[in-house]
């Protein structure tokens, strides 16, 4: 049986099992994720844009226009959930254009043309860009910190609300990726995130009191996701009902995952 | 399904009747190719003749709507998962992770080949050396030449040891060194039994690598054969040169003719532009001496000419002589403007991979 040899040749023709695909799912995944964390350490703009720009809104509006809003409570606690929030979905561009990117050059065309596992760039990208996510989510936490902000519901909370931001962020990763892989260039693709994140973000809860906007805007800012989340995680923060918020988060963020995580694997497949 | 494989006789790439539209544009419509074993195909044809969709159904990125493809006896859409366990790809642009060294780019491909660390390593180390990147091996490719970023490519679509390559444009945009290095390396692999498959638009560069050529235009196969073959549908050199004076041209023209006249092997008809007072000729293989009589015809007339000159012929004289029209010609589709935005954007996005 001198031929069994020659068949461990991973480039061998012959199906290999299911076991040995999913085994390939995974590591291939790895690979991806452990390639698109090699690229986000060695570019220090994007470290700039995912770590120094969220702080910078930390200290603008906690020094800046921080003294001219008026919440109950101290501002600082309630900036910090919102500023988050918005961290996590502005970590999202990244996702598209690094995409966009890959599908230009023919990145994606080399490795659809390879026996790896097709789930795995996707799948890679979403786990690698979901771990940067919560490396600056602690980061901003560890800032917000420093500026006077604290955690002032007990630490299974506050665990449970850097984890909520992180769904949070993944779910706005999948339109991202979806909409990276649709345009596929990277200027466009940069110019669209700011047209759909900036107001999904500015228009909630994150800064302000809902209360202070006109009416046609409250409309707006009080049924959207972004809204529902940042309610859910001051709750999980500074203590306060947390279970009305928390369940139309997750039906929103089902809803999201349920709407772009298939639009988002097939514009891959149909990638070109 | 290794017994699919077992018959020597059996094509590497075998293609018939391929048809693939974009809308209203017919990108191929009906394609037929076979690539022996071990041999080139060089796929020759100018812009948006649809090389390079041909390319991507091959390689599986892309369905056909019509007809069939095997690569190595697999069917590129029902075996698509086998198909690209034995093939290779390099696209016209440079595949790889600018951010990431020569070495890395490499062992991630060979991690997503599935091979073991060590194996990865030890692939990558070998292709940088082949390929002459061993000393920027662990510089970040961002910094590597077009020249080094290509040949980082193509050793890219190696690290699986492909039975069969594409390569798609290899040499597009390089500078005329990097092009010979890039020739070099190909000749090796082709040396080396890989069945290569390359398309280009370049004539010399098909008549360099290629033991066989197609060429493709509006998504047809128009002529095959050996380089030589299609040489002599050209009749070999061209000698080509201006009339300034057009009231000469008719003069110029009987003059010209001459000199091929009697010679069967070269049987040139001259084509003349009367728009720019340029005419040239197909003068077989008698090279500079097909020059001497032409000048010798051309002063006997006392006819004034500018820039004679003798050249290889080129993917123009060729397509000119199968085709009767220039590879660049665009009057001859009074619709590509109708066909409009959708029709341009489905040949860039071939043209872009």
């Amino acid at each position: 049986m001198s031929t069994m040899v020659e068949s461990a040749d991973v480039t061998s023709a012959g199906e290999p099992g299911w076991r040995t695909r999913f085994g390939w799912a995974i590591t291939d995944t790895l690979t991806i994720t452990r390639r698109n964390l090699l690229v986000w350490m060695r570019v220090p703009a994007y470290l700039v844009f995912t770590v120094i720009q969220p702080v910078m809104f930390v200290l603008l509006f906690r020094y800046v226009f921080g003294g001219a809003i008026h919440v109950a409570g101290n501002y600082v606690n309630f900036l910090m959930p919102g500023i988050i929030a918005q961290t996590a979905a502005f970590a999202t561009f990244g996702t598209a254009i690094a995409l966009a990117q890959e599908l230009k050059k023919g990145v994606i065309d080399r490795l659809r043309s390879m026996p790896m596992a097709r789930s795995a760039v996707l799948a890679g990208r979403l786990v690698a860009d979901t771990g940067r996510m919560l490396v600056t989510i602690l980061i901003i936490v560890g800032v917000g910190y420093a500026v006077g902000f604290r955690f002032s519901n007990g630490v299974v909370p506050a665990i449970a609300m850097v984890l909520l931001a992180t769904v949070f962020g993944l779910a706005i990763c999948c339109i991202s990726a979806y909409t990276g892989l649709a345009i596929g260039d990277e200027e466009s693709v940069q110019a669209f995130g700011l047209i759909w994140l900036f107001p999904l973000t500015f228009l909630s809860s994150a800064f302000v009191p809902i209360a202070t906007m006109p009416g046609w805007l409250q409309a707006f800012a009080n049924n959207q996701p972004v809204t529902y989340v940042i309610d859910t995680m001051r709750a999980l923060a500074l203590g306060g009902p947390v279970v009305p918020s928390l369940w139309k988060s997750l039906v929103w963020l089902a809803g999201i995952f349920v709407v772009f995580l298939p639009l988002a694997v097939r514009a891959y497949r149909r990638a070109s | 399904m290794s017994q699919v494989n077992g018959g020597t006789g059996r094509p590497a790439i075998l293609v018939e009747g391929l048809t693939k539209s974009f809308g209203e544009v017919h990108a191929l419509r009906g394609i037929d190719l076979s690539v022996p074993r071990g041999t080139v195909l060089g796929v020759l044809g100018p812009n948006g003749a649809g090389k390079t969709t041909a390319v991507r159904i091959l390689t599986t990125l892309m369905r056909p709507d019509g007809g069939r493809a095997e690569v190595e006896g697999y069917d590129v859409v029902r075996d698509a998962a086998a198909v690209r366990r034995t093939i290779g790809l390099a696209g016209q642009s440079a595949a790889i992770q600018e951010e990431l060294t020569g070495r890395e780019n490499l062992e991630i491909i060979g991690r997503l080949y599935h091979l073991s660390w060590p194996r990865a390593r030890s692939r990558a180390t070998e292709l940088l050396e082949q390929f002459g990147l061993s000393d920027a091996a662990d510089r970040s490719a961002k910094n590597y030449s077009g020249g080094m970023q290509r040949r980082l490519d193509l050793a890219a679509s190696l690290v699986g040891r492909p039975r069969v390559l594409f390569l798609d444009e290899p040499t597009t945009g390089l500078d005329p060194r990097s092009r010979l290095g890039m020739w070099d390396i190909i000749r090796s692999l082709a040396a080396g039994g890989t069945t290569l498959l390359l398309t280009t638009q370049y004539l010399d560069e098909a008549d360099e690598l290629a033991d066989q050529i197609v060429v493709i235009d509006h998504g047809v196969v128009i002529a095959a054969g050996t380089a030589e073959e299609l040489k002599g549908r050209v009749g070999g050199d061209v000698v080509e040169f201006t009339v300034p004076d057009r009231r000469r041209l008719a003069d110029a023209v009987a003059a010209i003719a001459k000199i091929v006249e009697g010679d069967g092997e070269a049987g040139g008809q001259p084509h003349a532009d009367p728009e720019t007072g340029v005419i040239y000729i197909g003068v077989g293989g008698r090279g500079s001496d097909a020059l001497i009589e032409a000048v010798r015809s051309l002063d006997g007339a006392g006819i004034e000419t500018h820039d004679l000159r003798l050249r290889r012929p080129s993917l123009d004289d060729v397509f000119l002589a199968l085709t009767g029209h220039a590879a660049e010609e665009e009057e001859e589709q009074p619709n590509r403007r109708r066909r409009g935005r959708r029709a341009r954007r489905a040949e860039d996005a071939g043209a872009a991979s």
